[in-house]
């Protein structure tokens, strides 16, 4: 018990360092180039506390319950007796079957439910004048989350270079950039951003990390960080896919 | 106190919202397809605690304390600023987000651990903190700079395709340069920066900009902000273990 109040006034203490830069920013520029006094004083040193002590529990709970069963998903999931049972057998890509659909549906699942893509979906039909519906672009960047976390799992198992499936990645953005409506496209470059919450981004590091550590031929260090690059780029694409799809209906409604 | 109490039960359940999808997915697999034991599952159940209250805590925080102050600041200097404050603001804001941001600090501790373990760099204390520090150093920095350079392309009325495509050829190129150990986290990244504390205050101010501006659309501009920030922190992390790996 001692060693726990220990390890949270640690972190206290070093998330207070951490937020510092902003308060001080905030401050400097509110009392000294502003020069206004701040509203409700008061509630913001509260609020400052709350930041600071759940900033630092958030942290020791991270340490303590998500990145230990990222890795225990990807070590069970990986696990020879798991995917052969006695008769061990030759490690090939399509025999992880398991990891591709863990990471597709903890890609869909928490980006699907994200409290951020909820907001700005429902700006999104607004602006649209609900040619783009709310739910329709939820499915459609969860798909894209999940996708990517499947597919970056796939990259870690097979040990391919990082940067050429991102350059494949890329080079679909700009080509469907040139066929998309206008008014989709920042939204779709932004729903990248917005799906990798706080929670999410621990947890799929965690996976990458632990898969890349017991596939056999792989190095962490090498193969294990990129799953959140993967959860990023690939909602552009499916959002902007969505985007045509809509327009393309639409027209063809018109028609007839 | 009832008032309180309800103030902190929203956070909780929003934070709960945010596990509950982790734990189904989690638990679905573990009772149908695993059905194995989880190592150290009490500590692991505290620790989930731990992130349920602390998320709430640390939310409803930043909602008494520092996104009303930012948001408040972000217009005002987006309506009347000088332009030297203005962007020293847009520098500042992006920087210091950045340095709090949860998912940053936690990855890059994770990074400074693999290293450690790989023999990149030093195993002890303070060779990973110095690791980590650096790492968080370079992303913020970038992270700064993006919104700095953002602030300028709304004022300027620079074209934002165009940024970005020439950005992300910029890190293609540099990638064949940069030690393959730090690609990974490189990349992750342009993904882990823009997150909780990052983006309402920093859309505020893109939002405020492009409204105050005549002429300009606060959701085409207002959003750019976002997309430079997740570009920059590739190059710089890569250009950091440049100098600092072997």
């Amino acid at each position: 018990m001692n060693n726990l109040l220990e390890v949270i006034i640690n972190t206290s203490w070093e998330t207070m360092r951490d937020v510092t830069p902003i308060i001080a920013t905030l401050f400097f520029f509110q009392y000294v180039i502003l020069k206004q006094p701040i509203a409700h004083l008061l509630r913001v040193f509260k609020g400052l506390l709350f930041v600071i002590f759940g900033l630092s529990f958030f942290l020791i709970g991270l340490q303590e319950a998500i990145f230990p069963l990222g890795d225990t998903m990807a070590r069970q999931l990986t696990d020879p007796y798991f995917l052969y049972g006695e008769q061990g057998g030759e490690y090939l890509w399509h025999d992880y079957g398991w990891v591709y659909l863990f990471g597709f549906s903890i890609g869909f699942a928490t980006t699907f439910a994200e409290p951020a893509l909820i907001a700005v979906s429902l700006k999104a039909q607004e602006i649209s004048g609900g040619s783009i519906s709310s739910f329709g672009l939820r499915v459609a960047v969860a798909m894209g989350v999940a996708i990517g976390v499947s597919i970056g799992c796939f990259r870690i198992i097979t040990g391919g270079p990082l940067w050429a499936f991102i350059v494949v990645a890329y080079v679909t953005v700009i080509v469907q950039t040139f066929f998309s409506p206008k008014s989709i496209i920042p939204l779709a470059y932004d729903s990248g951003g917005v799906t990798t919450s706080t929670v999410t981004v621990p947890l799929l590091a965690a996976l990458g990390l632990g898969l890349a550590s017991t596939v056999p031929g792989r190095s962490p260090v090498i193969d294990g960080f990129g799953l959140i690059a993967f959860a990023s780029v690939f909602p552009i694409i499916t959002v902007l896919f969505y985007a045509q799809i809509s327009l393309w209906l639409e027209r063809h409604h018109s028609n007839h | 106190m009832h008032r309180e109490l309800k103030a902190f039960l929203t956070p909780l359940l929003g934070a709960l919202r945010d596990l509950s999808p982790i734990v189904a997915v989690i638990l679905i697999f573990q009772l149908f397809v695993l059905q194995q034991p989880i190592p150290n599952l009490t500590n692991m159940l505290i620790g989930f605690l731990f992130v349920l209250f602390g998320l709430a805590l640390f939310i409803q925080g930043l909602e008494l304390a520092l996104f009303p102050i930012g948001e408040k600041l972000a217009y005002s200097f987006a309506k009347k600023g000088s332009l030297f404050w203005l962007l020293l603001f847009a520098f500042l804001l992006g920087f210091g987000t950045t340095i709090a941001e949860p998912a940053l600090i936690a990855i890059s501790g994770k990074a400074a651990d693999i290293a450690a373990e790989a023999g990149l760099i030093g195993s002890s204390e303070v060779d990973k903190s110095s690791y980590a520090n650096g790492l968080r150093l370079s992303v913020a920095f970038s992270v700064g700079l993006a919104i700095f350079l953002g602030v300028l392309r709304i004022l300027r009325g620079w074209p934002l395709p165009w940024m970005i495509i020439g950005g992300y050829l910029l890190i293609e190129v540099l990638t064949p340069f940069a030690p393959k150990e730090i690609i990974g986290i490189a990349y992750d990244s342009g993904g882990v920066t823009t997150s909780t504390i990052t983006v309402p205050l920093v859309t505020a101010l893109g939002i405020g900009l492009a409204s105050s501006i005549a002429g300009r659309n606060p959701v085409l501009d207002g959003f750019g902000l976002i997309a430079f920030a997740s570009l920059l922190p590739m190059l710089f992390v890569m250009v950091y273990g440049m100098t600092v790996l072997p």
